[in-house]
């Protein structure tokens, strides 16, 4: 007998899709309404874009302003790993956990443009499997910060005069192909011990000696699926139908597989574009993502609204309760985190033993 | 007063701004009221209590690497912390007026992506954001970055300049019709080119502050910055760091009145002097365990001195010139001489280590009653030893509350703090204009 299924996960993005043509917002009331608005619509998480040459503020300091303003939603900005420095993606993400008290993520992603290198001066713009294989890097120094403080480091022992068990806090001594870090972190281990790591991985996953291998784009997808397997507690994958997104699923479960870690611990949510006109599309939307979950396409859905304020109303009003009607949402929630929201245990410390 | 008689001139009006307590050996930590310096509810509350006294900042320090001694993590001090921009993003959301300050380094950063970074948390604050530019230079903090330990300390204000002015490109380069035009900053450290993605934020720059001492670092803080946070916190010492700063200002065509100085104060409050001088002796005390002061004689002498009695004489053995103990730490320019003067110390007053340690390490800036207190910092800011003062409280977060429920009101009863925040951006507390647009080419107007 197999144990009941897990309610769906159910995430939105928060910025409307680039060449929308929607004004570009800079300010913070405009991000703390629609974050409220899926709060009140019991989604596990949102996610915000970035990009150094899109318009637009930074997304982290971005859900960080709305992280008091919101109770119990999951916030997961775009954070990019190719002109940045891995001590600082580290803290900064830690810090949004602790701000939120357990709510944070970020999802990886490369600059493979000259424009965007050209605003940093430092590195020609790379080949995006290269930027890739770096960003699984930073995935792995990152978390590796993370876990540099144990749980139970700070011990305020008054006899001894110690504020900290030194030999609970670790140099993490990483060596990547462009970056070294001595460690440990300065931010204590954050709330989730791991903030949730997401990874948009391209949906079609040639073999590898399949017609066209070797080219540019599928050398690059391949890498980004390497990155998703071994690092990923969240997988998101485009795809236009059930089966490719099943696909791509399986093929990622299978690659975590073959990097020995447990595919229970690596979700896949199928993202799709949504665009409502009424309630009746939102309720259309609820049978279709029904029919997909049924099909086991995806452990659940990241929807990508067209125009966020207007398409988000009726999904918190129309989508969501017909989810509920269906038995896939839970009206409660199970606990205060994002890996709670999303079923995802907190991982201990790789230091931790002893 | 007699109708003729020139009406005298306005009292200068004080600056005052909120230290975030912790990382440090002034932390009281083992204080039963000393809660987390980490979790969320402990900066919120110390950015409250400041908003509420009318502060003109909220200020955050920063440390890239845990500092070490004879080659281990550091562990009596408190230690770690949260990152700043994110934090200080958060306090946006539970703060209306108070400017939030980040001390971020520019040695371990690039300029478009902290340009970025610190105009979207203007934006996000309405117009309360300012930056506190340090220069660190040590490989040991460059281990746990790409940059590396690569940046000799001349270079350091150099680039710190560079890297101020490309920002304000940056900043500066949309137009006033709201369309971006891409700059090409060309220059020693940096080669930036491309549109800034961000509308020129709403106090026109955020507020830059500095940091440091050298001859170097005041020539870039007369040059470029808004604010000097010093450590010159007495009168004498004051007045002279405040007129050789602000001497330096003309050649740069700015005026005094365009650079705050505020050195860093601690503050211990009590109903009478004694008691005042009695909590401010305890406190002491319990900034310096024993451990802490075995821990900072060794960092004077340079050896190993942990055989010691903290309770009993100071070794007779001299300093290790080469001894090198403590990474992450302002080195001690002649440790020989600082020694001498602890031993004569102790000798002449019969002073045990950590009672040296006590009396030379202990710097308390203003001890006394609120009245007291109120009346030294306004006689400070008067006869310029001073602009104003950013507080360190000696306990997170509560340690600002008797000050701003204290000493604030009589700070408005003698007419030199505000009663009302006049303004909403942080350059509006400080009296800052917001800066001309420079056409996108940088520097100052
Ligand atoms: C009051 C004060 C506060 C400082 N705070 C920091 C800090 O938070 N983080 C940091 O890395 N350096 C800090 N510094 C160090 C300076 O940025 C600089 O590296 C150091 O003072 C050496 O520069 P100098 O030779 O010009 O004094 C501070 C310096 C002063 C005087």
């Amino acid at each position: 007998m197999s144990a009941p299924r897990p309610p769906l996960r159910l995430a939105v993005a928060l910025d409307a899709p680039p060449g929308s043509g929607a004004p570009v917002p800079y300010d913070a009331r405009h991000f703390v309404a629609l974050a409220r608005l899926a709060e009140r619509g019991g989604l596990d998480f949102v996610t915000l874009g970035d990009s150094f040459a899109r318009p637009g503020l930074d997304a982290s300091a971005v859900l960080a302003r709305v992280a008091p303003a919101t109770e119990h939603l999951g916030l997961v900005p775009t954070v990019t790993t190719t002109h940045t420095e891995p001590f600082h993606v580290s803290t900064a993400v830690a810090t949004l956990d602790w701000v939120s008290r357990g709510r944070a993520g970020w999802a990886v992603a490369v600059s493979t443009t000259e424009a965007d290198a050209a605003l940093f001066g430092r590195r020609p713009a790379a080949p995006p499997a290269e930027v890739w294989q770096e960003a699984g890097e930073v995935a792995d120094v990152v978390a590796r910060l993370w876990d540099s403080w144990e749980d139970d480091a700070e011990i305020r022992d008054r006899a001894s005069g110690r504020f900290i068990d030194r030999d609970k806090v670790h140099h993490v001594d990483f060596t990547g192909s462009s970056f070294t870090v001595r460690g440990p972190s300065i931010v204590p281990r954050p709330p989730q011990g791991r903030p949730v790591t997401l990874v948009e991985v391209p949906p079609a996953a040639g073999p590898a000696d399949a017609p066209g291998a070797g080219d540019t784009a599928d050398v690059s997808d391949r890498a980004v699926r390497e990155v998703a397997a071994a690092h990923a507690d969240v997988a998101l994958v485009r795809a236009d139908d059930p089966q490719t997104a099943g696909a791509a699923l399986a093929e990622l479960l299978a690659r975590a597989r073959a990097l020995g870690r447990d595919p229970d611990l690596l979700l896949v949510l199928a993202s799709l574009p949504v665009e409502l006109a009424g309630p009746a599309d939102a309720a259309g939307l609820a049978e279709l993502l029904a029919d997909w979950y049924a099909a086991g396409a995806a452990d659940g859905f990241h929807l990508r609204p067209a125009d966020p304020a207007h398409d988000l109303a009726l999904l918190v009003d129309g989508t969501v309760p017909a989810l509920r009607d269906r038995g896939l949402r839970r009206p409660g929630r199970p606990g205060g985190t994002l890996r709670d929201h999303l079923g995802l245990p907190r991982p201990a410390s790789r230091y931790a033993h002893a | 007063m007699s109708p003729t008689s020139p009406t005298p001139p306005p009292r200068k009006q004080i600056h005052l701004a909120a230290h975030f307590p912790g990382v440090n050996n002034t932390t009281v930590w083992a204080d039963p009221g000393s809660g987390s310096h980490i979790a969320f509810p402990s900066f919120a509350h110390l950015a409250r209590t400041a908003e509420r006294g009318l502060f003109d900042f909220f200020f955050l320090a920063e440390g890239l690497r845990l500092r070490e001694h004879k080659g281990r993590i550091h562990d009596l001090d408190v230690v770690g912390r949260p990152e700043s921009l994110t934090v200080l993003s958060a306090l946006a959301a539970v703060t209306e007026r108070l400017g939030l300050a980040a001390t971020v380094s520019a040695t371990f950063n690039e300029p478009y992506e902290l340009a970025r970074r610190l105009a979207s948390l203007d934006h996000l604050s309405g117009g309360r954001a300012a930056w506190n530019v340090v220069t660190t230079s040590d490989a040991f903090t460059g281990e746990n970055f790409r940059r590396g330990g690569y940046l000799d300390r001349a270079d350091r204000y150099t680039r710190a300049a560079e890297f101020v002015a490309t920002a304000r490109e940056l900043w500066d380069s949309w137009t006033a019709d709201g369309q971006p035009r891409p700059i090409a900053h060309q220059g020693e450290h940096f080669t930036v080119r491309g549109e800034f993605t961000v509308p020129r934020s709403p106090q026109g720059h955020p507020v830059v502050i500095q940091a440091g001492d050298s001859p170097e670092g005041r020539e870039f803080a007369a040059s470029a910055a808004d604010v000097i946070f010093t450590r010159h916190s007495g009168a004498e010492a004051g007045r002279a760091f405040y007129a050789d700063v602000k001497g330096r200002l003309a050649r740069y065509g700015r005026r005094p009145g365009d650079l705050k100085i505020m050195p860093g104060v601690t503050f211990v409050l009590g109903d009478t002097a004694a008691e005042a001088q009695e909590h401010a002796a305890e406190i002491r005390r319990r900034q310096v365990s024993p451990q802490q002061a075995l821990l900072a004689l060794e960092q004077v002498w340079g050896v190993d001195l942990s055989a010691y009695d903290p309770d009993g004489p100071l070794p007779d053995i001299d300093p290790d010139p080469h001894g090198e103990l403590a990474q992450g730490r302002v080195r001690i320019a002649d440790p020989k001489a600082v020694a001498d003067k602890w031993r004569a110390l102790s000798r002449a007053k019969g002073l045990s280590i950590r009672e040296t340690v006590i009396e030379t390490t202990g710097r308390q800036s203003f001890v006394g009653t609120a009245q007291d207190v109120a009346a030294r910092m306004d006689a400070f800011v008067q006869t310029d030893a001073a602009d104003g003062f950013i507080l360190v409280p000696h306990l997170t977060p509560g340690g600002l509350d008797p000050f701003v429920d204290r000493v604030v009101p009589l700070l408005q009863e003698r007419g030199v703090f505000r009663t009302a925040y006049s303004g909403s951006t942080l350059r509006s507390h400080l009296g800052l204009p917001e800066p001309a647009r420079t056409g996108g080419r940088g520097g100052r107007p």
